[in-house]
């Protein structure tokens, strides 16, 4: 798709992550996802008469590590407050949400852009609130089922800046996020389960000019490729309106991903007035400073930083180092795979080339990987001792990456092991050059091109096993001797 | 002696030397309700079985020796404190068959202390009133006077224990539920220090103001009960960590070197002329026991009306929310959809005053109304809190009527919803500030009704009132008054 080039996308993300608490938000029902309609539901979260909320200090925990790592500044004094509206599926009539004051403010994180541009991209503020159930609306006709086991689970709201100017800058913000929040192990970032939830507030205007025009909210954003689509057409969708001298309304519009169209939503969002007012049932939340010390001596080394360190200590290349640290499990297991001997480079090089090829052509992650960092360590130190080839590393690899299994196994098991024996290979050379000899004379006649040649049956001979470098060597020498 | 008219520490007494059983207080109890109650309709739910039960429990703990001063009382309990599996109407239609699953903090610490609940007292719907005359299940009656309200929101747990329908009763206060009613029913009502007592199991009305606290004869029955309810609770947030004194051991006859405030603003010129000269004879009380009278001011005084009735309605309109016919409580015949659900649940499960006060919260809260009404009456709330604390400077207690007259007959303010909030006028503040304050009777008008005072004391300190409230009673009769039935 193209732009109207006389028109910039101006775009902000609101992004609800759920935190990966053991226990609800205000009470000690379990989170975990998939359990059978209502089982992980109690007085508290169905919100019965006279209940009250106790606030999660876990979720604390996670909220402040979240604000450090996108570097914000932490309140020391927020606020709960209710946000009021009616729905089955929100069992007290409110939601318990920050508003005034919310727990982090003045965020941000950074992005590379299509040009390989470094962008900063501003985040407004993140507040803690509560999720809420699900109304079912299949399998029953003329009502809806509540299921109340997601209602209280705890949420980060994160909103950008209105900073992102593409569908692509959006799609590396929502990553990036997703990377910093599964580094510090607070969102398990899956998209499809709605632990990650994102809306787009998207509007254009005329390149040169200042004031944003008037925005639309997008819902329904259920994976990242579907932010993407859902920005593209809408951009789109308000410059043709724009263009063909009409004004764009500010609504909430439902992407639909069937048909890569979106419509106008209606119902329970529409011109709402939330009434929103200090929640009386918990006092401010006042967090000390030394808690928040404490958490930032605890964070662990995120995205960014990793990435510089891989360049500036392991020499690295700005690509390796990217694709390195996108996500923990990834940076991981480059450091395992180093730890046990592997030269960074060529971990790098596996990892990237090898590794997530071959799980990218079967669509796997690098989690689901049968090859394990020590195994992928242990096949590069044999190379690097010259143990076994490079050729035999990646046959070995092969079998690894199908099967499992240790190289060290694999190698006795299909005889892969590298003969770097100088006297045995001088006797193989020697067998050769005698069987060879016009071969042996073209080349003392300068047609040096024939070496490939004596090299490959030396190869042959050996079913490949003789170390390469060696076999040059020697050659060499009783060539030219 | 019948021993229904026995005080909570004259039973304990009885009990501790066998001179009678706690399943025969009990059973006297009982028969007693069964004679009275309808009249004065002061119960909602009366426990038989449970209350047998919890009796027999206390006989086997006075045997094996692990009595508290509550094992064995009687009490009733105002029907907004969830009782697990017994049915807790908070007065509505609404919650006219809801069987809470969970025990309120309050009534898991009467019940661990020992303590016998004969059932769950009427009160103003959802606590809204103050006259008992909302409540879906009729009003209660005055058991001074029969055509009299009895005050409320805690009307059934005043004219209950005013009756000796229970030893003591558990109230609650948002704006003077549990003064109000024991002035106008000649009780000793003690409303703590917000968040003295846990609200968990307490149905909401407004969460910033609700308090739970004792209705007794005396308080020496108070400071017991105090003793028993008071504490941080876990569930709790908004829940005081402090420690608990021993209000009985603070208790003194004398009041010697204490400092009484009289506030100008609560002796306005409309104040009924015998609960002034009741008090201005209160006051002659307390300087032969010692206490020395002080002149104040509290300036903001006349903004605690409408203040309270932006706070409070707003916090009702949410917390009120809950009740959508879904999960529990009413739901109205074969709604056709979401909103007829909503609708008709909400039109016919709820009360007039409670739909009154659920509009009026709804719109203080509004978009383009919240500054000029709910924020603004956030800080003259705290301008209000200030003017107390000023004053606590220069004195120990301040001393008010509770009530601008005596008991009203029953419908004289039914339709008056100004004149009704009016009658709260002087125990309003006292919940903005979230101060202690306690009534207790203190003379009687030309038709025998009883005639309160109110005490008041800075935050968590429960034991001045108390003390100064027992010096009183220790030199008066008020308190030892009692109805004719």
């Amino acid at each position: 798709m193209t732009y109207d080039p006389n028109y910039e996308t101006v775009i902000g993300l609101e992004v609800h992550a759920q935190m990966v608490t053991r226990s609800k938000i205000f009470c000690g029902c379990s989170t975990t996802f998939g359990a059978e309609p209502n089982q992980q539901v109690c007085p508290v979260c169905a919100a019965f008469p006279g209940v009250l909320p106790v606030l999660n200090s876990e979720l604390v925990s996670m909220a402040i590590k979240t604000g450090l790592a996108i570097q914000g500044s932490i309140r020391t004094r927020s606020e709960f407050a209710r946000k009021n509206y009616f729905y089955p599926d929100l069992p007290a009539g409110y939601q318990i949400s920050q508003f005034e004051l919310p727990i982090i403010e003045h965020g941000q994180l950074h992005i590379v852009t299509d040009d390989g541009v470094r962008k900063r991209i501003g985040i407004t503020r993140i507040h803690m609130e509560v999720d809420a159930g699900k109304s079912v609306h299949e399998g029953i006709q003329g009502a809806s089922w509540i299921d109340l086991n997601r209602t209280g689970t705890p949420l980060l709201e994160i909103v950008s800046e209105p900073d992102l100017r593409s569908a692509q800058e959006a799609g590396e913000y929502l990553k990036k996020l997703r990377s910093i929040l599964r580094y510090l192990q607070v969102c398990d970032g899956n998209m499809e389960e709605g632990s990650f939830r994102c809306d787009a507030n998207v509007s254009v205007r005329k390149l040169g000019q200042t004031a944003f025009g008037t925005r639309t909210e997008l819902k329904n954003l259920n994976s990242i490729r579907n932010v993407m689509r859902a920005i593209e057409y809408e951009a789109e969708r308000q410059i043709d309106s724009l263009e063909s001298g009409g004004r764009i309304v500010q609504e909430t519009r439902l992407w639909d991903a069937n048909q890569n169209t979106s419509r106008p939503m209606r119902g329970k969002e529409e011109a709402h007035d939330y009434r929103y007012f200090p929640e009386p049932d918990l006092p401010p939340l006042v967090i000390a400073q030394e808690r928040i010390d404490t958490i930032a001596r605890q964070l662990p080394e995120l995205p960014d930083a990793k990435a510089e360190r891989y360049r500036n200590d392991l020499g690295l290349s700005e690509y390796d180092a990217g694709v390195l640290t996108s996500s923990r499990e990834m940076a991981m297991f480059f450091e395992e795979t180093v730890s046990r001997g592997a030269q960074p480079k060529a971990a790098a090089n596996w990892i990237s080339v090898e590794l997530l090829g071959r799980l990218n052509r079967g669509g796997m992650e690098i989690e689901q990987s049968k090859v394990t960092p020590e195994q992928l360590g242990r096949l590069l130190a044999l190379m690097q001792n010259n143990e076994i080839s490079g050729k035999m590393a990646k046959q070995i690899f092969d079998i690894m990456f199908e099967s499992g299994g240790d190289p060290d196994t694999i190698v006795q098991e299909h005889g892969f092991k590298q003969v770097s024996d100088t006297a045995a290979i001088a006797a193989i050379v020697d067998q050769v050059l005698a069987d060879n000899p016009l071969q042996v004379q073209q080349y003392r006649e300068g047609k040096t091109k024939v070496m490939g040649f004596l090299v490959g049956q030396i190869m042959k001979a050996t079913q490949g096993k003789a170390n390469p470098a060696s076999v040059n060597a020697i050659l060499q020498e009783k060539l030219s001797g | 002696m019948d021993p229904t008219q026995l005080s909570l520490v004259q039973a304990h007494a009885w009990l501790s030397s066998r001179q009678i059983s706690a399943r025969e207080l009990t059973a006297a109890f009982l028969e007693r309700i069964d004679r009275l109650n309808p009249r004065i309709n002061a119960y909602i739910t009366v426990d038989r079985e449970g209350a047998m039960a919890a009796a027999q429990r206390a006989d086997d703990r006075f045997r094996n020796g692990t009595a508290t001063p509550l094992t064995g009382i009687p009490i009733g309990v105002k029907d907004l404190f969830c009782t697990e599996n017994l049915t807790t109407t908070c007065g509505s239609k609404m919650l006219a068959r809801f069987r809470p699953p969970y025990e309120s903090t309050v009534t898991r610490k009467l019940k661990e202390a020992g303590a016998v609940i004969l059932g769950k007292t009427n009160m103003d719907e959802f606590a809204m009133g103050s006259s008992n005359e909302t409540s879906f299940f009729g009003p209660v009656r005055n058991p001074w006077d029969t055509e009299r309200i009895p005050g409320g929101s805690s009307g059934g747990s005043a004219a209950a224990l005013a009756a000796r329908m229970a030893m003591a009763t558990i109230g609650s206060d948002t704006g003077g539920s549990i003064r109000q009613p024991a002035a106008l029913t000649g009780l000793t009502g003690l409303k703590p220090t917000y968040g003295r007592i846990s609200r968990f199991g307490m149905i909401a009305f407004a969460s910033s103001l609700d308090q739970a606290g004792p209705m007794t004869w005396t308080a020496e029955d108070a400071a017991i009960m105090l003793r028993v309810l008071a504490g941080h609770d876990p569930k709790d947030s908004t829940s005081i960590q402090a420690e608990v004194p021993d209000y009985v051991n603070t208790l003194v006859n004398r009041l010697d070197g204490l400092r009484i405030g009289i506030p100008e603003e609560y002796f306005p010129d409309s104040l009924d002329r015998e609960t002034r000269h009741a008090l201005e004879e209160a006051q002659q009380v307390l300087r032969d026991l010692g206490a020395s009278m002080v002149s104040v001011s509290l300036p903001h005084t006349r903004y605690a009306i409408p203040t309270y009735y932006i706070i409070a309605p707003a916090e009702a309109s949410s917390n009120l929310a809950r009740y959508d016919g879904i999960r529990f409580g009413y739901r109205c015949e074969d709604p056709k959809d979401l909103k007829d659900l909503y609708t008709r649940t909400r039109s016919e499960g709820f009360g007039a005053e409670v739909k009154r006060r659920i509009m009026l919260g709804t719109y203080v809260l509004s978009s383009g109304y919240y500054d000029a009404y709910y924020r603004k009456a956030q800080k003259v709330r705290r301008l209000i809190a200030r003017d107390f604390q000023d004053v606590y400077t220069g004195v120990d207690l301040l001393l008010t009527p509770t009530t601008p007259g005596t008991a009203f007959p029953l419908g004289e303010k039914k339709d008056d919803p100004v004149a009704m909030y009016l009658s709260d006028i002087f125990t309003i503040n006292v919940n903005l500030a979230g101060l202690p304050g306690l009534s207790l009777p203190c003379g009687r008008d030309h038709q025998g009704l009883p005639i309160g005072m109110q005490l008041i004391a800075p935050v968590l300190k429960e034991e001045r009132l108390l003390a100064a409230a027992h010096a009183f009673q220790s030199a008066t009769p008020w308190h030892q008054r009692k109805p004719e039935l």
